[in-house]
């Protein structure tokens, strides 16, 4: 019952997000529908989960609110209303066809399946020594995908210092 | 299944947001709103009725507990959309610095 409330309230936050004018406002907004994911996770027995959520949303605020303050955004209006909601709402219901039969599918809630994850359970104390069955398979078992991870992260960086970087523009710019 | 639901009625006002705005802040809004509901919605196949976090105390075994793969897949791919995120809003930055607008249907123009 908590878990339908969280979700509510991550929607109405989420509407808000996308439909408010003021940028600002809306990426405030969103910086709520993230707090409640991470008190969604704490709720659906995830604690790793939970910290790490938090930490990433405020480091995520930071960021957007570093794009979007100070500066003077012009109003965006929207042309042609009628074909692109259209358009739109005609690709989310082909998205919600495809989805109906993946719900069929999955196992009912509350009941996972549990195929990989039982010997991880079994042997992960014995063959890891780690408590923490999360922190097991992320740095023992797949350790591979922490190590692309990385990778991933550094990438990302180096992309970020390239595009932002101001040596050797000032030519270009004037 | 009512959390099933949700959550994809979350994906979908994501979705939504990324087809029909046009304000390059919103897209990325909108991706993270996606991101938070695929995220949200691996640990919602993982989780167990009345389960138990995945944490062991010593000579404990926990029967009942949720499952822990997602959780781990989700740990990644948090941070890999904080990493995705902040590359997207320096290239957002970039255009706003070349073009002054965020309109995306304003940046047409090629620039050598």
């Amino acid at each position: 019952m908590e878990l339908q409330l969280i979700l509510l309230f991550m929607i109405l936050g989420a509407v808000i997000a996308v439909e408010i004018e003021d940028l600002l406002s809306s990426v405030i907004a969103v910086g709520a529908v993230g707090l409640g994911l991470s008190l969604a996770f704490l709720i659906l027995k995830a604690p790793d989960l939970a910290i790490t959520q938090l930490v990433v949303e405020i480091l995520c605020l930071i960021i957007l609110i570093r794009a979007t303050i100070k500066k003077d955004l012009p109003l965006v209006k929207d042309g042609r209303w009628l074909f692109n909601t259209l358009s739109t709402l005609l690709f989310i219901a082909f998205f919600l066809i495809f989805a109906y039969f993946a719900l069929r599918e999955l196992p009912r809630f509350g009941y996972p399946l549990m195929r990989v994850a039982k010997g991880y359970i079994s042997s992960g104390p014995e063959k890891t020594g780690a408590a923490n069955i999360v922190a097991a398979i992320i740095l023992d078992f797949r350790a591979y995908d922490t190590l692309g991870e990385a990778t991933v992260l550094f990438t990302a960086v180096m992309g970020v210092l390239a595009v932002m970087r101001k040596i050797g523009r000032i030519k270009d710019e004037k | 299944m009512s959390e099933y639901l949700l959550c994809l009625f979350l994906f979908c006002i994501g979705l939504y947001c990324v087809l029909r705005k046009r304000n390059i802040i919103k897209i990325i809004i909108g991706l993270g709103i996606i991101e938070y509901a695929v995220n949200l919605f691996f640990v919602l196949v993982g989780y167990r009725i009345h389960g138990r976090a995945p944490i062991l105390a010593k000579e404990q075994k926990i029967l009942n507990m949720v499952d822990p793969l997602p959780q781990a897949l989700v740990l990644t791919a948090i941070v890999i959309g904080l990493a995705v995120t902040a590359l997207i809003v320096a290239i957002a930055i970039r255009i706003y610095e070349k073009y002054g607008t965020f309109d995306i249907t304003k940046i047409r123009r090629l620039r050598g």
